[in-house]
């Protein structure tokens, strides 16, 4: 199925993603901000099915939106300092980071303006119905090793976060 | 406006891995610099599915990998939060000197 109003939903999930990505880091209270990354990632989403990735799309939503942003908010709620939020938001050398990040992101588009004419011009064709299917079997075949390196990436993470948020061991 | 090529992805990824290299840089509060460090592994994500779209499926079960480390390293990080909360009663990390001489 060929996607209708392709630009017109780049330019809005564009706009939604960018932002809500600087209500993240704009925010004062930290709520806001873990709701703000919510409403990117969604938007986000909404460019891996432009994308033709409707797998990683899902995962998306489910992993992120889903698992990761409760988590988020789960700490937060028990974090939460009342004096936090009116304490100043920003460290010291606030100026300077951002001069920095200014300047990767000109470098950034510096090398994709001179560089883009490397890419090739046409489109592999994803079947979008075979999608989770073929990303199934390149899980299992090609890359079957990395597939259960991350198993036992996240078993260790599991074991870390339960020692390191445990009161006593 | 015109067609979407892949070069617009990218520069919507690079804006949003400037956003988070920002939030990471200025922010004290620790848990929004954690969701700043989600940012930029979303833009390099994006990168990702967007050169799939060019060389392949390879680059979304890459993303894939990437989506699990960011599971990972948000629980670890949220796991030192708060036991760092618990010793310090504070989440701003610029109080969290006790390794500074």
């Amino acid at each position: 199925m060929t996607p209708v109003g392709t630009t017109f939903f780049f330019y809005f999930l564009a706009f939604t993603a960018i932002v809500s990505a600087i209500a993240v880091i704009t925010r004062r209270n930290p709520v806001h901000a873990a709701l703000s990354l919510i409403v990117t990632l969604l938007s986000l989403a909404g460019f891996y099915l432009m994308l033709y990735a409707p797998f990683v799309a899902g995962v998306q939503i489910v992993l992120y939106a889903g698992g990761i942003m409760v988590l988020f908010l789960f700490v937060i709620m028990l974090v939460n300092l009342e004096q936090n939020v009116r304490e100043y938001q920003f460290n010291k050398q606030w100026a300077v980071g951002i001069i920095a990040s200014l300047a990767l992101g000109g470098l950034l588009l510096f090398v994709y303006q001179r560089g883009h004419d490397i890419f090739p011009h046409d489109f592999v064709a994803l079947p979008e119905a075979q999608n989770t299917q073929q990303i199934g079997l390149a899980l299992y075949g090609n890359y079957m090793l990395p597939f259960e390196v991350a198993s036992l990436l996240l078993l260790v993470a599991i074991v870390g976060a339960v020692v390191m948020a445990k009161k006593r061991i | 406006m015109g067609e979407i090529t892949t070069l617009h992805y990218l520069v919507v990824a690079a804006a949003l891995f400037m956003i988070g290299t920002i939030g990471v840089l200025t922010r004290r509060n620790v848990v929004i610099i954690l969701m700043s460090i989600e940012l930029i592994l979303n833009a390099v994500n994006l990168n990702l599915v967007a050169f799939s779209r060019l060389y392949g499926l390879h680059g979304q079960v890459f993303s894939i990998f990437v989506i699990t480390d960011a599971a990972a390293e948000a629980a670890v990080g949220l796991g030192i939060i708060i036991a760092f909360f618990r010793n310090k009663e504070t989440v701003n990390v610029d109080e969290v000197d006790l390794l500074k001489w």
